[in-house]
Formats: structure tokens, C-alpha cells, sequence
């Protein structure tokens, strides 16, 4: 699957962007990542313009970048500043500087033609920082092409099967899914909401409630990379109040950013963000324990999958069936995304 | 009581219900034309071609439901 370029997409989280030289290849283009003295994220191509050193391999001086090998120096712009032995400095050194916006605990990058890239078009996680949720999260670096993880996310039936004693339980398998693809957006919906449900080890252990639930899963995908899984959760029969807050429930706004490394590896980055139990670490410890056994049981089984496909011939077929609804309109609103990159590329 | 069957709001929304109780899908354009189908990919082509056979103001009826490959 090709790239959707002159798109968003999470690089780190902001907590791994410091004053160490962070390496990160995003849409197969290299990227060192490091924060100024002043705390601005920057994002530069992680290639030397002499001979191709990594800068990440270098070191920060003051807040430029002294690359290891033979000491082009970089600032922020990646303009070079210095080069060794002489005095003029070649019109043409200097390094990519991608448009980096810091934005609900993520550093986002702007892979594409930079004069395309517009702040505001970045979909939105404001779980991830608001006091009144408790965030646990993770990334995982993944062996398959991103399309794998976002077929996987967009169809939850799996949880029953791949999942199950942790988030899966028989209804998620069986209860019918509302679909809903708006094309001026690009927004996927699929709304899968159990009225009666057995209450997943996940849930149970964190929230206390004992016997069924009514559990809500309500997917957002905004293609290509931010996927927004709002969850809801409240003891069987308690559905929201008409008006006011939905206070008998407890939700968990699961945050997923998919974001292409290479045509065969993916960073997925994964959040949870609960407004109930706060306060107490142990939940947290559980839910990041667990979460990240589920996350590494989809790692494991996209791996294999990968494998399978890499070694089939092109134009291999697959059967979809209604659990797929979801997946097929994330699929189709990525490939107009990469249509459109490649037309602007073109032009 | 079931979900809310509209969530997202805007003006070019398509949708498919899968309905409850059985294995047919509804879609439904945002031009009001409805169709319904036994899987998903053959829906999808009919509900994103509009306005290209959405004219009718009465759902065709099920055509036979065939299963299509799809290329990845
Ligand atoms: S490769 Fe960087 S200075 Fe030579
Ligand atoms: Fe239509």
C-alpha cells in the first residue's frame, strides 16, 4: 500500500522529544527529532548533506546539531551554520526542517510539500491531556504495513477471538455495527452498542461493576492517522441521560495513531484515557498491563500476517463479509488520500 | 433500546445499517436513496457512485447477492 503524503502524522509522543537526539523514520523519510533550550519541538532529515551521516547518530550543541562525522553544523532551521576548515559555507547545505505542531501529548510532523501544511487540519485527542481523565499509553513498533493495523482497528469482532478473556466477549463478535462514512471530512463511524454484554475482565477489574453491562464501542477513524475509539461502559439497562452528564457510565476515550514508518513497518501508538478511577495507580497499572498485552497480541498476529502477504503474488483475493463494512470505507477514503498526494506531487 | 443510528451530522453522509437479527445491510445516501445488500462491498460501489443510480425514489429491490473479491 502506498503512502499518503502531505498528511499529519504522530512522530513521538512529546514526552520522548528532549534533549537526546531522538531517530524516527516516518513515511520512509528519516527524521531526527530533538526540543531547543527553549522547549520547541524540531524535526530535521536525519541525513548529513556531506556524506550522509545520521544526525541522530551526532550531538546537540546548544540547540544545534553537530553532526559526528566530520562537524556540519545544523540550528533548528537546518540551515548549516559551520562547516570544518573554512569559511564559506556552501549556499546549498542545509537539512529538511519539517512542520512539527505539539498537540495533545503528540508531536505531530507534516510529511509532504511544506507550504501545504495547515495546523488546523489536525484531528483532535484532548483526552489525552484534560486533568479530569487518567492516561496510560504506549508504542509499539510493528513488522506489517500500516494498512494491516487500520483494518484491524476498524473491525472490533476480532476482540472475541484474538482478545478474548481480556476485552473480547461473544457479543462484540455478534452484535450488528452502523457504518458511516462522511466524504467532505473524511471521517469514518462505526457504532457497535451492545444493550446486554458480559463484562470483559478489562472493564470489570477496572471499574468494579459485576454482572452484564451495556458497552458502547463508537470508532472515529480520521484516515490517515488518528483512530479514536470511544467506549462506554455502564451496568446493564443504563443508557445516557436525556439531558446533562452521563454520569452512571464510565468511558474510555482509546486513542490509536498509525503511523507508516516503512512499506512494511508501522509505529503504533496507543493511549487510554479513563474518566473514572483517576486516582489510583493500581488501575492504571492494570489497564496499562493489560492494554499493552492486548496491543502485543495484535502486534504478534499483524507480524505474521505481513509475512503471509509479502510472500503472496499481487493480486491476491479476499473474501469481506459485514464485519468488514468499517474497514473497506477507511480503506477507500486512504487510497483518495494517496491519489492526492501523488497528483499534488505531480504537479 | 438501541444506539443512535446517526452519529456523525454533516451534509454528504453515507450509511449502512447492518440490520439487527439478520445478515442484511441497509445503505442509505445522503440523498435519501436506500439499498439493501448481503455484503458490504457491492453496497459500498452503489452507495459511492451516486448520484449514478439513485434516482428512484423506491429501493430496487435485493439484486442477487454475489461474492466479490476484492484486490487489497
Ligand atoms: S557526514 Fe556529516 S559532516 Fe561529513
Ligand atoms: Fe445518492
Amino acid at each position: 500500500m502506498a503512502f499518503a503524503r502531505n498528511q499529519w502524522y504522530v512522530a513521538a509522543y512529546g514526552s520522548e522529544v528532549g534533549r537526546e537526539l531522538l531517530a524516527r523514520t516516518v513515511l520512509g523519510e528519516p527524521l531526527v527529532l530533538y526540543r531547543t533550550g527553549a522547549g520547541e519541538a524540531v524535526a530535521l532529515a536525519d541525513r548529513c548533506v556531506h556524506r550522509r551521516y545520521p544526525l541522530s547518530e551526532s550531538r546537540l550543541d546548544g540547540d544545534t546539531i553537530v553532526c559526528g562525522y566530520h562537524g556540519f553544523t545544523y540550528d533548528q532551521t537546518g540551515s548549516c551554520v559551520f562547516v570544518p576548515g573554512q569559511q564559506r559555507i556552501p549556499r546549498t547545505a542545509r537539512v529538511a526542517a519539517y512542520p512539527v505542531v505539539e498537540q495533545d501529548s503528540f508531536v505531530w510532523v507534516f510529511i509532504g510539500d511544506r507550504d501545504r501544511a495547515d495546523p488546523t487540519t489536525i484531528p483532535r485527542a484532548p483526552w489525552l491531556t484534560d486533568p479530569r481523565y487518567a492516561v496510560v499509553r504506549g508504542m509499539a513498533p510493528l513488522n506489517a504495513r500500516y494498512g494491516l493495523l487500520v483494518d484491524n482497528l476498524m473491525d472490533l469482532s476480532h476482540e472475541t477471538y484474538l482478545h478474548g478473556g481480556y476485552i473480547g466477549t461473544p457479543e462484540v463478535a455478534n452484535t450488528p455495527i452502523t457504518t458511516e462514512v462522511d466524504d467532505e471530512r473524511g471521517i469514518v463511524y462505526v457504532s457497535r452498542h451492545m444493550d446486554d454484554a458480559e463484562c470483559p475482565p478489562f472493564y470489570a477489574r477496572s471499574t468494579g461493576i459485576q454482572g452484564r453491562i451495556t458497552r458502547w464501542q463508537d470508532i472515529e477513524y480520521h484516515p490517515p492517522c488518528l483512530y479514536l475509539l470511544h467506549s462506554r461502559i455502564a451496568p446493564q439497562g443504563v443508557y445516557p441521560p436525556a439531558q446533562g452528564e452521563d454520569t452512571e457510565a464510565f468511558h474510555a476515550e482509546i486513542v490509536y495513531a498509525i503511523t507508516p514508518s516503512t512499506e512494511n513497518t508501522t509505529y503504533d501508538f496507543w493511549a487510554v484515557a479513563r474518566d473514572f478511577a483517576i486516582d489510583d495507580e493500581s488501575v492504571s497499572e492494570y489497564l496499562h498491563q493489560s492494554n499493552h498485552t492486548v496491543v502485543m497480541q495484535d502486534v504478534t498476529a499483524l507480524n505474521i500476517l505481513e509475512q503471509v502477504i509479502a510472500a503472496e503474488p499481487e493480486k491476491y483475493q479476499e473474501l469481506s463479509i459485514n464485519i468488514d463494512t468499517g474497514g473497506l470505507a477507511a480503506r477507500r477514503l486512504l487510497a483518495r488520500m494517496v491519489d492526492a498526494g501523488r497528483v499534488e506531487a505531480t504537479r | 433500546m438501541s444506539g443512535p443510528a446517526r452519529m456523525l451530522t454533516g451534509d454528504r453522509v453515507y450509511r449502512i445499517h447492518w440490520m439487527p437479527g439478520t445478515d442484511i445491510l441497509r445503505g442509505v445516501c445522503h440523498c435519501g436513496a436506500e439499498r439493501v445488500a448481503e455484503e458490504p462491498v457491492e453496497l459500498w460501489e452503489w452507495l459511492l457512485a451516486h448520484p449514478q443510480g439513485h434516482h428512484s425514489p423506491v429501493p430496487p429491490a435485493p439484486e442477487v447477492p454475489t461474492r466479490t473479491a476484492v484486490p487489497a
